[in-house]
């Protein structure tokens, strides 16, 4: 009895049983394996750009739910590390360097700096002023980034040409940079996935659920904290990076305060800490305000009662409501 | 009592004009299970939180193994094996039973700066959870989800999280507290065996399990100890019965 319960799995509530595990995820990345043909029966080129955007946001809210989801670190500044990983991504290529490896690298690598310094101060307070302090990062670097006078300071700045591989232009081609695009978001998700379940991940959702605890056993919650910060920030670098090389362009816009509260917006619709629900919340956005901006430029005002109905009838958010089964 | 394992000297702490803990200096030597009682605000609680550093205190010094730990976080503290118990039961409620205590077993053995891998699944923390649990009896209780859990149950989960992390000294408070007649018998008993491999520091209102249990006993009246010695010797304490118990 007693060795059949040590290799038993120890199931965690927050997490949907395991056949769930697998449908949802393999339906998801189906869905968007298959969304390009849409371009069939409409413009291809106005499709595809539209499906990049979503798997786009979809690795931001991934990273973000890492953070947000699994280790309760609400940040309203996220939308600073798209614009890092976008700037990277511009700056470069203005330089004349528009190699793809070097370009990612230097985007993760910015990004990744920028959480550790900013992370490393906000993780020191908790609840509304650890919102309030990334905030108060997010909008600096939005400054930051306004007064880059040589890198067309609040207009952005326009890539001269999409980054290259090996010096040839596979990425020009649209369809080719969706898949990528994909590619991405599936080896974060997975990725994520594995952090989640790791001794690491462990930890953290422990933390996040009753720290004293954690203390008790001999857990110091912040390096914890901090290393999801600077993955989540990096995700969300990463998401940057595309977004600028997807669009030729990148502006402080990519990173106002709304834009955060967007990524913030997709994880809670979706489901929290659910990472599918990260998924299916960017997806869910991205289209709805494509769909409802072509009506009117004040989509908010309908999309914002929405939200409201859904965070208070559908506690497990969107997957929440599609699998009858209620998360974090 | 040069080797004593945790030394507390004049160790001192005010909330606002309450003088909680009013330089409190014990020693507790290795293999002692030593009983803290005193009425209810007498500041005992508060005693445990300033030894297991989750509350800092004002004046006085606390060693443990020699060295002062006075300075250090919780959990730096629990790493050296100082570890507590919670009087208001502290668990990770959306976590297994067994996982609570399978977390305890992973913060002792090697890093938990690890990204890859199924922690729920590592046979070896999951094992040495088991017999914790086990040791408790709650065994079978061990994929339950813990917040669901009765509450004489949780008093036992949070005794076996603290077991799991291989103690030198155990702060336990009031491990007894809300416990039933019977799952209060078998505590007594799992302290008992306890008592050999452990230095054990027990906060408890229980008087029937205090005199079953303590080497010795310390007496806590408005933050000051009033009496320390032999359970017979403190039950004799004009001062203590004065104090304490001719009001029980
Ligand atoms: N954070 C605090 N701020 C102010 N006063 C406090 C604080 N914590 C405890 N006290 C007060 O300190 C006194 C001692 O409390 P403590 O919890 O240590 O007593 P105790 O001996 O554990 O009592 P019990 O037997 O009821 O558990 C009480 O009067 C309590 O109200
Ligand atoms: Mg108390």
């Amino acid at each position: 009895m007693q060795d059949l319960a040590a290799t038993m799995p120890a199931t965690h509530v927050a997490s949907p049983p395991d056949r769930m595990r697998l449908i949802v995820p393999a339906f998801l990345f189906a869905a968007l394996a298959l969304a390009p043909l849409l371009g069939l029966v409409g413009a291809e080129r106005y499709v595809l750009a539209l499906f990049t955007r979503c798997v786009i946001f979809a690795i931001a809210a991934l990273g973000l739910d890492l953070a947000l989801g699994c280790g309760g670190l609400v940040s309203f500044g996220h939308a600073a590390f798209i614009g890092i990983g976008g700037y990277a991504a511009g700056i470069l290529t203005a330089s004349g360097i528009d190699d793809a490896f070097v370009l990612l690298i230097v985007a993760l690598a910015a990004s990744g700096v920028f959480a550790l310094a900013t992370g490393a101060i906000s993780l020191k307070t908790r609840g509304v002023h650890f919102i309030m302090i990334t905030l108060a990062f997010g909008q600096m670097a939005y400054f930051v980034a306004n007064s880059l006078k040589a890198y067309g300071g609040d207009d952005g700045l326009t890539l001269a040409n999409r980054a290259t591989v090996f010096g040839r232009d596979l990425l020009a081609d649209n369809r080719s940079f969706y898949y990528l695009s994909l590619a991405l978001l599936l080896g974060v998700y997975v990725f994520a996935r594995a952090v989640v379940r790791s001794r690491f991940g462990r930890v953290l959702r422990g933390a996040k659920e009753n720290e004293t605890r954690m203390q008790a056993i001999g857990f110091n919650p912040y390096p914890f904290r901090l290393i999801t910060y600077a993955i989540s920030g990096m995700t969300a670098g990463l998401a940057g990076f595309l977004l600028a090389e997807q669009s030729e362009f990148v502006s402080p816009a990519f990173m106002t305060w709304q834009r955060s509260g967007d990524l913030i917006i997709m994880v809670m619709l979706g489901g929290v800490a659910s990472l599918d629900g990260a998924i299916i919340g960017a997806v869910f956005v991205v289209l709805t305000e494509e769909l409802l901006s072509g009506f009117t430029e004040h989509w908010r005002v309908i999309f914002g009662p929405f939200l409201i109905l859904v965070v208070l009838f559908a506690r497990g958010g969107l997957l929440g409501l599609l699998t009858g089964r209620r998360h974090g | 009592m040069a080797d004593a394992l945790l030394r507390l000297d004049r160790v001192t702490k005010s909330f606002g004009a309450l003088r909680v803990t009013d330089a409190v200096s014990l020693d507790i030597p290795r293999g002692e299970l030593h009983a803290l009682i005193g009425p209810n605000g007498a500041g005992k609680t508060s005693l445990i939180h300033q030894l297991s550093g989750s509350l800092a205190s004002d004046s006085g010094r606390i060693v443990f193994e020699g060295e002062e730990v006075t300075g250090l976080p919780m959990h730096a503290r629990a790493r050296r094996g100082l570890v507590r118990s919670f009087q208001i039961t502290s668990i990770l409620p959306r976590f297994t039973a067994l996982e609570n205590v399978a977390l305890a077993v992973q913060s002792r053995s090697g890093s938990s700066f690890r990204f890859l891998g199924d922690a729920a699944r590592e046979a070896r923390l999951n094992e040495e959870a088991m017999e914790a649990l086990a040791l408790i009896g709650l065994a079978e209780r061990a994929s339950r989800i813990a917040g669901t859990l009765s509450h004489g149950e949780k008093r036992g989960l949070e005794l076996a999280i603290a077991l799991a992390l291989g103690p030198k000294l155990l702060l336990l408070d009031e491990p007894m507290a809300g416990a039933g007649d019977g799952e209060s018998e078998a505590l007594v008993a799992i302290l008992r065996a306890l008592k050999s491999r452990v230095t054990i520091l027990l906060v408890e209102h229980d008087m029937q399990a205090v005199f079953a249990l303590a080497d010795r006993i310390s007496v806590l009246v408005n933050g000051s100890v009033i009496a320390t010695g032999q359970p017979d010797a403190v039950r004799a304490d004009a001062q203590v019965r004065a104090a304490y118990l001719g009001e029980a």
